[in-house]
């Protein structure tokens, strides 16, 4: 039974990563139910939504690796009051980072030439295929982040116990949590 | 033999003339965050993750070098030391490219237990992402520059213990580079021994056995210890 | 050699030089010569054969006369005159002495009497401008090793060391260590085999004091390592140079050769059982080598790193041996020191800084060049008395001292003694005696970075905070400069620079942030414009 006192509004999104943390958040299994409880889902990868509503709590999976996720995370972090770095794309670039020990041109070239069958070109920024930053960042580097859940992914444990803090209002741990 | 008392962490400890602070703390139960250390062969006190604060000292000290001394107030887990070791860690992970991810050592390693330990979240300062190359010219072990954080363990363990000192590092500062001999492939090496000492000892996934994919590396160094009591007591034993 | 040797050739080279009509010095220092004074020289020689005047006129070289801006410079010693921009073809108008022809040179001659000269105190460039550095018998006769022949004959090892700590002489390297008692702690450990080692490796940005020492009197190092050697009780001396300084270490060469076949190095010196050698180690151009540490490391031929002190070297330097390592400055302070007593040292200078210091001045300042002036003169006495001033109507915005473990000192501190405490307390420091002057034009960020880029080049790379936050902190300030920093990294500086000040292995890593903090705690509103201006970041 809901409660009369406003659940706390909870948003999930994907950026540049593998959606492994999101895997890993559907995990919770039975716990989604506690969860539900405990927070109104409003928008996630799942649910579509035309503009991103306003919530109190939004995990970020991914990297800011294109000008669609840098546009995307600046008008999120303006309608949600914590943002959390969820997962290791989001806290440090990880996988999706690899590519910045190369340029840009060097990594279109090896997507859209060298190992494709059918060479169409490379997409140079348009309306379908958002253009590539120069540099993948982890989510902190762009706007500010007020918690970071590392992993790679969280595993739904961590994700569980996380959560259950920051929305009982409790200073959610960081003790046994590492990367990868 | 004399015996020196001293104070770590308020408790009372006691360590023979000679021995480190690290040593005598880690004996007592305190443990003193480290990497570069690694215990049977010299320590280098590069990583200043073990420094501690002695009263009436202005500097802090590397525990691994500083060796006890009767009267001693040692404190090893300050506020001030705890940051300052999460931003080294920062510095480290930030310098090559850690992916744990995808990482031999993946839950093994030693840079990534630091992490946890001391609570490092996140990385407060942009990643360098050198491009740095991987040697496989060996018949049976890699290195991987990517993982390698120059703690030098592998340079000492070949030259202290095995004798045959292939590894030694190249250029300097951030682009400090272990090498093999005068910098060949280490398949290609003349001295190397293929013992793998050095694979044992590293603290991360830099170097590795073939054949190991993510997270499947272990790394052993009891041997370690079996060699140093067999030189040093003559004594065999596991 | 004995030391009634010395004195006889003392007297006659005295003599013979007397008797010339003149002598013609021409500058030998790096600086001169790299704007020709060879060809000055050489033609020099030509006109004096040509006038058949050999036996009247002898052209030789000399050390660095201090005016670099103006080289190359000639002194004649017949009419005491200094010329500067000398070309080849004045040689036959210097070498005459006919009045009309120097008057041809008029407009050539500089003005000893100006206050750059006038102003300074010599005594470790005593004999720039008055002897050959290449030839020994020049070294003698301005009183050359009668220092070493006074303390091997008449002094004991303790009455040396006395006379050091009387003279309150500090450590010219930089840290300002009093060098008596340095002396005086290795002279005490009982080890039967001691090293002296000169630290040569001077790298500091515009700094080039010890470099004018060595090609200008390396005799007076030698003598200085000897007294050293026979102070502490070593026997064998070790002198690291830098390979860039390739004048500097054919004059040391030659030097050597001459005190050894001298007996004034070697096993029997001046005659006495005293023994003493000194060796050469080029080193392969890294600044950390100058921390002594890594120079030990260096010179017994390992990777020039640095280690944690203590031991510090009086009493495991190298080959684990008590070693002794002074700059080269320190040792060439010593001979006068032992010649005219330490009380005659400690009446020059301040209370807590003793002598003179030789600073190599740098940047925007009319005199560029090396000068000599005593402890205590203030930073407007040397930057606008004896440097001249600001060029092209400019206006002093900062001085930088110390170079990349240095601050930069403002105008409102013109007028503080240069001396060790005083240095110290404005957040900078003495060094090894550059001073880099800079202007309005100057961007104090930029400046900053600029240090900070050295010493990310120059981290050795043994421990993390030094290898990689020099890189960060580097980051940061060149982000700044290009208006793309943030507050966030300002903060993060700050941090860095406390890491690195306390976490760094070696002196190197741990004054690293000192040119950032200077300028944060002296020009913050330069800081703070740039990250006003700023356009990118975060938030």
């Amino acid at each position: 039974m809901d409660s009369l006192i406003k659940k706390p509004r909870l948003a999930t999104v994907w950026l540049g990563g593998c959606s492994g943390c999101h895997m890993s958040f559907l995990d919770l299994d039975e716990r989604l139910i506690d969860l539900h409880q405990m927070a109104e889902l409003c928008a996630s990868p799942l649910t579509d939504y035309k503009d991103f509503p306003e919530v109190d709590v939004t995990l970020v999976e991914g990297a800011v690796a294109n000008e669609e996720h840098l546009e995307h995370i600046r008008h999120i972090r303006k309608h949600t009051k914590l943002l959390i770095s969820f997962g290791d794309c989001a806290v440090t670039g990880n996988v999706t980072a690899l590519r910045n020990m190369f340029g840009v041109e060097e990594v279109l070239d090896r997507a859209y030439r060298e190992t494709s069958t059918q060479v169409i070109g490379i997409p140079r920024g348009n309306h379908a295929v958002p253009k590539l930053l120069d540099r993948v960042r982890p989510v902190h580097e762009v706007v500010k982040v007020d918690y970071f859940l590392q992993g790679c992914p969280p595993s739904a444990d961590k994700i569980y116990s996380f959560l259950m803090d920051l929305l009982a209002g409790r200073q959610p741990k960081v003790e046994e949590r590492r990367f990868g | 033999m004399s015996v020196k008392t001293l104070t770590i962490d308020g408790k009372m400890v006691t360590g023979i003339a000679g021995e480190t602070i690290f040593n005598v703390a880690w004996n007592s139960g305190v443990r003193i965050p480290r990497l570069c250390h690694v215990g049977g062969v010299s320590d280098v006190g590069a990583c200043r993750l073990c420094l501690v604060e002695i009263e009436g000292q202005k500097k802090l000290m590397a525990s691994c070098m500083t060796n006890v001394e009767e009267g001693m107030v040692v404190r090893t887990n300050t506020e001030r030391l705890q940051s300052h070791r999460r931003l080294i860690l920062e510095l480290l992970f930030a310098e090559r490219n850690h992916i744990c991810a995808v990482c031999v050592m993946n839950g093994q390693c030693e840079l990534q237990d630091m992490a946890e330990e001391l609570g490092m979240d996140h990385v407060r300062m942009r990643y360098l992402f050198p491009k740095l190359e991987v040697d496989t010219s060996h018949e049976r072990f890699g290195l991987d520059h990517n993982r390698c954080i120059l703690c030098t363990r592998c340079v000492r363990v070949c030259d202290e213990v095995e004798g045959a000192h292939t590894w030694d590092l190249k250029g300097r500062g951030v682009n400090s580079l272990i090498i093999a001999d005068l910098g060949e492939p280490w398949g290609q090496s003349d001295t190397c021994t293929s013992c793998g000492k050095c694979v044992q000892v590293c603290p991360t996934g830099a170097l590795f056995s073939k054949g190991r994919t993510v997270g499947e590396m272990r790394k052993d160094r009891r041997f370690l210890k079996y060699i140093v009591t067999a030189r040093e007591k003559h004594q065999w034993i596991r | 050699m004995t030391i009634e040797e010395l004195s006889d050739i003392q007297e006659q080279e005295q003599a013979r030089q007397q008797k010339l009509a003149n002598r013609i010095y021409c500058c030998t220092a790096a600086g001169c010569v790299s704007c020709g004074a060879d060809r000055v020289r050489q033609s020099l020689h030509a006109e004096v054969k040509k006038a058949g005047l050999q036996e009247q006129v002898e052209v030789c070289g000399s050390g660095c006369m201090g005016l670099c801006s103006q080289g190359p410079l000639v002194r004649s010693a017949a009419d005491d005159a200094l010329y500067g921009h000398v070309s080849p073809e004045e040689a036959a108008a210097l070498v005459s002495g006919n009045p009309v022809d120097r008057q041809l040179l008029a407009g050539k001659r500089i003005d000893t009497t100006a206050p750059f000269f006038a102003l300074q105190h010599k005594i470790v460039l005593a004999n720039s401008g008055v002897m050959d550095p290449e030839i020994l018998n020049d070294y003698i006769a301005v009183g050359g090793y009668q220092a070493l022949a006074h303390a091997v004959t008449e002094l004991s090892p303790p009455e040396v060391i006395e006379e050091i700590k009387q003279s309150g002489l500090r450590g010219r390297g930089g840290a300002g260590y009093p060098t008596g008692l340095k002396w005086e702690l290795v002279a005490k450990q009982s080890s039967q085999i001691k090293y002296v080692v000169c630290n040569a490796d001077e790298g500091d940005p515009g700094a080039f004091m010890d470099r004018s020492v060595l090609e200008g009197d390396p005799h007076r190092v030698l003598e200085g390592m000897a007294l050293a050697g026979y102070a502490v009780g070593a026997q064998q001396g070790y002198i690291y140079v830098r390979g860039e300084y390739g004048l500097a270490i054919q004059r040391l060469q030659t030097a050597i050769k001459q005190a050894e076949r001298a007996d004034l190095l070697g096993n029997r010196v001046l005659g006495t059982g005293f023994q003493f050698r000194v060796d050469l180690r080029i080193g392969a151009g890294a600044f950390v080598c100058g921390e002594e540490t890594a120079l030990i490391a260096s010179i017994e031929g390992k990777r020039g790193q640095p280690r944690q002190r203590p031991p510090y070297p009086p009493e495991s330097g190298l080959w684990e041996r008590p070693t002794l390592i002074n700059n080269v400055e320190t040792f060439a302070n010593i001979p006068p020191i032992i010649a005219k007593g330490g009380e005659w040292f400690a009446s020059i200078g301040t209370a807590g800084s003793k002598g003179t210091k030789v600073f190599a001045l740098a940047g925007k300042i009319v005199n560029t060049g090396l000068i000599e002036a005593p402890m205590g003169a203030s930073l407007r006495t040397i930057i606008f008395d004896i440097g001249g001033g600001i060029p092209d109507g400019g206006r002093f915005k900062a001085a930088q001292t110390g170079g990349p473990s240095g601050g930069c000192i403002p105008e409102q501190f013109l007028d503080v003694p240069v001396d060790y405490e005083s240095l110290a307390k404005i957040g900078s420091i003495m060094g090894s005696g550059g001073l880099i002057v800079m202007d309005e034009s100057s961007d104090m960020v930029d400046v900053a970075r600029f240090f900070m880029e050295f010493c990310m080049d120059e981290s050795c790379g043994k421990c993390i905070p030094c290898r990689v936050g020099t890189v960060q902190m580097h980051d940061i300030l060149a982000r700044m400069t290009r208006g793309e920093g943030t507050p966030a990294d300002l903060d993060m500086l700050e941090q860095l620079c406390t890491l690195l000040r306390e976490t760094s292995l070696c002196g190197l890593g741990q004054t690293a942030p000192n040119p950032v903090l200077s300028t944060l705690r002296f020009f913050r509103h330069e800081y703070d414009a740039k990250l006003a201006a700023s356009r990118g970041g975060a938030q």
